[in-house]
């Protein structure tokens, strides 16, 4: 029993450190502010709630499993809300998406 | 593995420094320091200060940073150039970082048990605290039993703060014409996801800062922390609803009473103690069992610690806000 915990949750770190790894290339790599929060959200999300399904199979079942899966909920609830405010003030702050400049002046010519 | 995560953050800590100095729009300073607070929190629990990590993080990472976008809604965002010596301000920075390394030279290793601060009065603290108090956390026994003076002081503190911060920046009742402030208290309404997920988390955090306040003897928590987190909660529904709405459900005699409340009640506390026939701040006298009076005091003391720092926050809060609207 404990070898299938063990290797679920070590599955679920490294699945999840690979999409934080790559939420952080992507941020870096992205060319501008909509498509960096992309992976930006794809760390504060998938990444982190995989590793932290992770940790819960990790723990002994109790008040820590608790604690675990109320901060993934609070994840859960949090982080895709926080991107949706970041892309959101963005946009009323008059960012403009990286294609849809070029696409603005072929409409103008 | 410790060593290798805490030379990691503090290499962390030192970029992040630097970023804040460098910053030109102080909006990303403060965002900044928003992030060195939550590192240092970081650094604080690798080194098991527990109880300090988590001040730190509801205090500098959660309501400083608010309070200093607040802040910032008065003044420009752009950092005016510096003026003035420079390379003298230079000289005497690298001077002081200087005779500062020199100094940690003569410091004792980390956890060492030889050094002055683990010989003094800690053991003794270790030792009296199970049979005195009887509280499994030996910080909030420290803090609000043995050492109650200094806490009491800093919550006089915390307490002078806010009347100053009242003093600089309330708006005097008849430029407000007796109303409430009108701007901005549309809030978020416009703004379906965040006003939706901010109504559900409100409750929660201040179930969590209630928490906190009351779990303080048995593990990290204590008034402080708790003040931080209820002020964040209600902060966030101010944000949500808007100051009209905010200031509805906690009226400002409410914050000036939690404010005064919370500092008179720590003071009765110390005073009920004297006419039982104590001394000021000792709660053994107020029961029977010395033990029960400990935490009956230790109880009631956290709760005006807790009082006072929700009502400043708030108070810090909704000054700026209503600052902002007058404008």
């Amino acid at each position: 029993m404990s070898l299938v915990l063990d290797s679920a949750s070590f599955v679920l770190f490294v699945i999840g450190g690979a999409f934080i790894f790559t939420g952080g290339l992507g941020v870096l790599r992205m060319p501008d502010l909509y498509t960096r929060m992309h992976p930006a959200g794809i760390t504060d999300t998938t990444g982190t709630i995989l590793v932290l399904a992770g940790c819960l199979l990790q723990a002994d079942l109790g008040l820590v499993t608790v604690k675990l899966a109320a901060i993934l909920v609070f994840l859960l609830l949090t982080a895709p809300t926080a991107a949706y405010a970041l892309a959101n003030a963005a946009r009323l702050a008059g960012v403009v998406p990286l294609r849809a400049a070029p696409r603005r002046e072929d409409a103008a010519r | 593995m410790t060593t290798v995560f805490g030379i990691f953050l503090l290499t962390l800590l030192l970029v992040t420094a630097i970023g804040i100095v460098r910053a030109k729009d102080l909006f990303v300073a403060v965002m900044l320091s928003g992030i060195y607070s939550l590192q240092i929190a970081a650094v604080f629990f690798i080194l098991d200060a527990a109880d300090v990590a988590l001040t730190e993080a509801a205090v500098g990472a959660g309501v400083a940073a608010v309070l200093m976008l607040g802040a910032l809604a008065l003044v420009t965002r752009e950092e005016r150039p510096a003026t003035g010596p420079r390379r003298l301000a230079l000289a005497v920075v690298a001077l002081t970082a200087l005779l500062v390394v020199y100094a940690t030279f003569d410091q004792p290793r980390l956890g060492d048990p030889g050094a002055p601060v683990h010989q003094h009065v800690a053991p003794w603290y270790l030792a009296e605290t199970a049979r005195l108090i009887d509280v499994p956390n030996v910080v909030t026994a420290i803090l609000a039993s043995f050492r109650g003076y200094d806490t009491l002081g800093e919550l006089f503190v915390i307490f002078t703060a806010g009347i100053g911060v009242m003093f600089v920046l309330a708006v005097p009742r008849d430029a407000r014409n007796g109303e409430e402030p009108s701007i901005d208290s549309a809030g978020l309404r416009h703004h379906l996801i965040p006003r939706v997920v901010g109504r559900l988390l409100v409750p929660f955090i201040v179930l969590f800062g209630l928490y906190v306040q009351f779990h303080g003897d048995y593990g990290p928590g204590g008034g402080f922390q708790a003040g931080a987190l209820i002020a964040t909660g209600l902060i966030l529904h101010a944000l949500i609803e808007g100051e009209r709405a905010a200031l509805r459900v906690v009226h400002r005699n409410v914050l000036l009473g939690l404010i005064a409340g919370g500092a008179l009640l720590y003071t009765g506390v110390g005073i009920a103690g004297m006419l039982l026939g104590g001394r000021f701040l000792d709660y053994s006298v107020l029961r029977a069992d010395p033990v029960a009076g400990q935490h009956l005091g230790i109880l009631l003391v956290e709760l005006g610690v807790g009082m006072t720092v929700t009502g400043v926050l708030l108070t810090i809060f909704h000054a700026f806000a209503a600052r902002a609207s007058v404008r």
